[in-house]
C-alpha cells in the first residue's frame, strides 16, 4: 500500500506493518506465525461468540426501548441495604471488582506459565477459579434476593416484565459462561500442578484458557454498563 | 514450529478398529461422508414433503389424507431442512470436510476430535428435528421463517411440541456448525503445506472458507433468536410477544417485540444464503475449469468478489422485511445495499462465462450440471432484482414469485453444483467411476425440469398467486390458467422426483460395480488428485506433505508437456 503524503511516522511505523501484515497474509503455511493452532481457533470462536453476546444485549436494548410498561429503576433495584442504609448497585460494584481482579491472577498466571513455573501458575490459576466462584455466588444471591422480591421471567412488580426475561436470560447465559470457565481453569491448574505440560514441553493451555476468561471479563463489563448503570 | 506439527503423523488419531474407524472416526474424509450421506437422507425427506405439496397444489382436494394442517407443516419442513439441514450441512460439514485438508495439503483437520463431536452433535440435532414429525400435534407449520407470535401461538399447527423440537434442534445445529466452521476456518488459516499462500488456494477452499467465517458470525442470531424464542414459550416471557387477543382472550404476554425476532432471524437468514451460495460459487468455478480446461479467468477478482459478497451480505437482511412494518427509511438502505451486491455477483458470472469463452470445453456430467448452475443463477438473479426494490417488491411480497425467485437462485443452482461435485469427486471419494449414461440422463431429466417447476410460478407470482396457502378455491382474481399451470407444475415435479432416483442408483450401483477410477480422471491441477493413493489413505500424503510451486488453475499452459500442470510441479 502506497501512501501518497508519508511523514515521518507513517514511514517508520505504519508502512512496516503494514507491509507485515501483508507478507504475513501472503506467506505459505500459516497466517499466524508461530501461533498454536489452540490459540488461533480459541480467538476465532470467541469472535462467534462475542455475536452472540452482541444479539443478547442488541435484543435486550430494543425490548427496553419498546417495552410498553416504565422500565425499572436500576439504581433502586439492585441496592442492597446494609446497617439501614439503602447503597445503589454495591453488590454488582463487588461482583465486578472481584472478576476483574480474576483478570489480573489469570495474567500472571499466563506470565508464570510462559516461565515454566509450575506451583505459582497452578495457584495462580486456582486463586482465578476461586475468584470465578465467588462471583457465581454473589451472582446466586442477586438472583435469590430479586427472586424473594418477586421478579420473574414472565413478570415484573416494579414494571417492564421484559426487565425480568432479560435480566434473567443475559446474567444467567453470562454466569454459564463463567462456570464453564472455572471448570477449565481448575482442569488445566490441576494439569499444569501434575506436571502435564513440562513434560509436553508446552504451557499453551494456560494462555489458552486465559484468553476465555479474559473475554467473559471484558463480556461483564458491557453487561454491567447496559444492564446496571443504564 | 506449527509446521512440523502438520507434518508430523504421530498426532493423527490413528484407528485401531472398525468402529474407530468408520463410525468413531476422526478421520476428515469418514467425517465428511457421514455428513454427507446423513444431510442427504434428510434432505430426501424434504424432498417428499415437497412432493406432497405439489399433490394437494396441483390436484387440491384429491387426496384427503392432506390436510390444511399437514400442508403447513410440510412448506416448514421442508423449507428449513433443505436450507439449513441439507444445503449447509452438505457444503460445508461433507464438502468443506472433504475438500479443505486435501485441497490445502493437511493431514487433516486441526482439531480432529472436535470435527468428530461435530458430526455426532449434527446427527443429534437431526434426530431432534425427526423427533418433531413424532410429537403430539405434528412438527411446527409455522413456515420456516418460524415467525413469533403465531408461530406459538394456538391455531398454528405444531405450536405446542413442534417448535419446541424445532428451536432445540436448531440451537444443536448451531453448536455441530461452531465446532464444524472453527477447525475449517483454522485449518485453511493455519495448516496449509508449504508453498501454499491464500491466493494459490482453489476458489472452492475459498468459497468454503469464507462461508464458514460467515457461519460462525450469523448462526449465533439464530442461537440467540432460538433461545428467547423457548423462554417465551416454556417460561412466559414476552421477548417476542405483544399483548394479543387469541381464541377470545387476553393472552397474559405483554409489551414484546415481533419484529425483534424478524430482525434477528434475517441477520442470521440473509448470509445463510450465501453460506450456501458461497462454497457452490467456488466449486462451480473448479468444476468449469477443470471441464473447460482453461484457467480460471480474473483469479484474484473471484477471490475478492467471494470476500465482498461475504461481508455486503451482513448489511442486506432487512430486505426480507419490506413488508413487516419497520421504519420505511430502512427500506431505502437495504435496496441499496442490496442491489450493491449484484456488482461482485455479477463479476463471478462474467468471469464463468470468460472462462468457458474459447476454452476447450468437455461436456462431462460434471460440467452438464456447473453449465446448468450458471442459467439457474442468472435466472434466479434477475428476479432477485425485481425483490430487491422495494416498490417492486411489496406486491410481489408473499407470491409465488418469491418462491420461484428463491428457488432458482439459492435452491435450485446450489443443488445443481452439489450434483456436478459429487460426480467430479466421486472418483476421487470412493475410486470407482459411475455411469456416464444414466449420468447424462439424470441431468437433462433435472435441469429441463426445474424450469419446468419454476418459469410458471413466476407467472403464478405476477398474477398475485399467494404462497403457501392449502388450496385457492373460487378466487376472483385467479383465473382457470393458474389452476391448469399448477397441474403441470406437479407433473413435472414428480417427473423430476423420479429422476433423482437415476441418481440415486446410478451412485450405488457404481460403489459395488462401476470400473476402477483413474486417480486424476479429469487431468485436474489442484492437490486432492494427487495423493498417493485413491481413495486418499489416512493421513492423506503419505510420509511428505506435498510442496506447491503454482495456482490450481494451469491449464492448457503454451508449451507444456500435457494440457495442465499440477500444483506440486516446479517452476522452470
Amino acid at each position: 500500500m502506497s501512501l501518497t503524503t508519508p511523514d515521518k511516522r507513517d514511514r517508520e511505523i505504519i508502512t512496516p506493518a503494514l507491509r507485515d501484515i501483508v507478507s504475513d497474509w501472503s506467506a505459505d503455511r500459516e497466517v499466524f506465525r508461530h501461533t498454536h493452532w489452540g490459540k488461533a481457533m480459541m480467538w476465532i470462536f470467541l469472535l462467534s461468540d462475542t455475536f452472540i453476546f452482541s444479539c443478547f444485549l442488541t435484543g435486550y436494548m430494543t425490548m427496553r426501548m419498546s417495552a410498553s410498561t416504565p422500565w425499572p429503576n436500576t439504581a433502586e433495584v439492585f441496592a442492597l441495604t446494609i446497617g439501614g442504609q439503602s447503597i445503589p448497585l454495591v453488590l454488582i460494584a463487588i461482583m465486578t471488582f472481584v472478576l476483574i481482579s480474576s483478570s489480573g491472577t489469570m495474567a500472571m498466571a499466563v506470565n508464570f506459565g510462559y516461565r515454566r513455573d509450575r506451583r505459582k501458575t497452578a495457584v495462580l490459576m486456582l486463586l482465578t477459579a476461586i475468584f470465578g466462584a465467588a462471583f457465581l455466588g454473589m451472582q446466586a444471591f442477586e438472583w435469590t434476593k430479586l427472586i424473594h422480591e418477586g421478579v420473574r421471567p414472565w413478570s415484573n412488580p416494579m414494571g417492564a416484565p421484559q426487565f425480568g426475561a432479560s435480566f434473567f436470560m443475559i446474567t444467567g447465559f453470562h454466569g454459564l459462561h463463567v462456570s464453564c470457565g472455572v471448570i477449565l481453569l481448575l482442569i488445566i491448574a490441576s494439569k499444569v500442578a501434575r506436571g502435564h505440560y513440562d513434560r509436553t514441553g508446552d504451557y499453551s493451555a494456560v494462555e489458552i484458557a486465559g484468553l476465555y476468561w479474559h473475554f467473559v471479563d471484558l463480556v461483564w463489563v458491557f453487561i454491567f454498563a447496559f444492564f446496571y448503570l443504564w | 514450529m506449527a509446521t512440523t506439527l502438520a507434518d508430523d503423523l504421530r498426532p493423527l488419531h490413528h484407528p485401531r478398529s472398525w468402529l474407530t474407524k468408520y463410525v468413531w472416526s476422526q478421520d476428515h474424509k469418514v467425517i465428511a461422508i457421514q455428513y454427507s450421506v446423513t444431510a442427504i437422507l434428510i434432505g430426501v425427506v424434504a424432498l417428499i414433503l415437497s412432493a406432497l405439496m405439489r399433490l394437494q397444489l396441483g390436484f387440491p382436494g384429491l387426496f384427503p389424507s392432506i390436510q390444511p394442517d399437514n400442508y403447513l407443516q410440510f412448506v416448514s419442513m421442508h423449507g428449513m431442512i433443505m436450507v439449513v439441514y441439507l444445503l449447509t450441512a452438505l457444503l460445508l460439514g461433507g464438502f468443506g470436510n472433504y475438500l479443505i485438508p486435501l485441497m490445502v495439503g493437511a493431514r487433516d483437520m486441526v482439531f480432529p476430535f472436535v470435527n468428530m463431536l461435530s458430526y455426532w452433535l449434527y446427527l443429534l440435532s437431526v434426530i431432534v428435528l425427526v423427533a418433531g414429525f413424532f410429537v403430539p400435534g405434528g412438527p411446527t407449520g409455522a413456515g420456516w421463517t418460524l415467525y413469533p407470535p403465531q408461530a406459538i401461538t394456538e391455531g398454528t399447527p405444531g405450536h405446542q411440541w413442534g417448535i419446541a423440537t424445532m428451536l432445540v434442534s436448531l440451537a444443536i445445529f448451531v453448536a455441530a456448525f461452531t465446532m464444524g466452521g472453527l477447525n475449517y476456518v483454522t485449518t485453511v488459516l493455519q495448516a496449509r503445506t508449504k508453498g501454499m499462500t491464500l491466493m494459490r488456494m482453489p476458489l472452492s477452499v475459498w468459497g468454503i472458507f469464507t462461508a464458514s467465517i460467515m457461519g460462525l458470525l450469523a448462526f449465533p442470531a439464530l442461537f440467540v433468536a432460538a433461545i428467547m424464542m423457548l423462554f417465551d414459550h416454556f417460561a412466559g416471557t414476552s421477548f417476542f410477544m405483544p399483548t394479543m387477543q387469541s381464541m377470545g382472550r387476553i393472552t397474559p404476554t405483554e409489551g414484546g417485540s415481533p419484529l425483534l425476532f424478524q430482525h434477528l432471524f434475517w441477520f442470521f437468514g440473509h448470509p445463510e444464503v450465501y453460506i450456501v451460495a458461497l462454497p457452490a460459487f467456488g466449486i462451480v468455478s473448479d468444476l468449469i475449469s477443470v471441464h473447460a480446461r482453461r484457467n480460471i479467468f480474473g483469479y484474484r477478482m473471484m477471490v475478492w468478489a467471494i470476500v465482498i459478497i461475504g461481508a455486503l451480505s451482513f448489511v442486506v437482511w432487512a430486505h426480507h422485511m419490506y413488508v413487516s412494518g419497520m421504519n420505511p427509511y430502512f427500506g431505502f438502505f437495504f435496496a441499496t445495499s442490496t442491489l450493491i451486491i449484484a456488482i461482485p455477483t455479477a463479476i463471478k458470472v462474467y468471469n464463468w462465462l470468460l472462462t468457458l469463452w474459447r476454452g476447450n470445453i468437455h461436456m462431462r456430467v460434471p460440467m452438464l450440471f456447473a453449465i446448468a448452475f450458471i442459467f439457474t443463477f442468472i435466472h434466479g438473479g434477475l428476479s432477485g432484482l425485481f425483490l430487491g426494490n422495494v416498490s417492486v417488491d411489496v406486491p410481489l411480497s408473499d407470491t409465488f414469485f418469491v418462491v420461484a425467485h428463491f428457488h432458482m437462485v439459492m435452491g435450485v443452482s446450489p443443488v445443481l453444483v452439489i450434483f456436478g461435485a459429487i460426480y467430479h469427486w466421486y472418483p476421487k471419494i470412493f475410486g470407482r467411476m459411475w455411469n456416464e449414461t444414466l449420468g447424462k440422463l439424470h441431468f437433462w431429466i433435472t435441469f429441463l425440469g426445474v424450469y419446468a417447476i419454476f418459469l410458471p410460478m413466476h407467472y403464478l407470482g405476477i398474477l398475485g398467486v399467494p404462497r403457501r396457502y392449502y388450496a385457492l378455491g373460487e378466487t376472483a382474481f385467479i383465473p382457470e390458467s393458474v389452476h391448469l399451470a399448477n397441474e403441470w407444475i406437479t407433473i413435472a415435479a414428480l417427473i423430476v422426483f423420479a429422476a433423482q432416483g437415476l441418481f440415486f442408483f446410478n451412485m450405488i450401483w457404481s460403489l459395488f460395480r462401476g470400473p476402477r477410477a483413474d486417480p486424476n480422471p479429469w487431468g485436474a491441477a489442484s492437490l486432492e488428485w494427487l495423493t498417493p493413493q485413491t481413495p486418499p489413505a489416512h493421513g492423506n500424503w503419505g510420509p511428505h506433505l506435498p510442496v506447491v510451486y503454482r495456482w490450481a488453475y494451469d491449464y492448457s499452459v503454451p508449451g507444456a508437456a500435457r494440457d495442465f500442470i499440477p500444483q506440486t510441479e516446479p517452476r522452470a
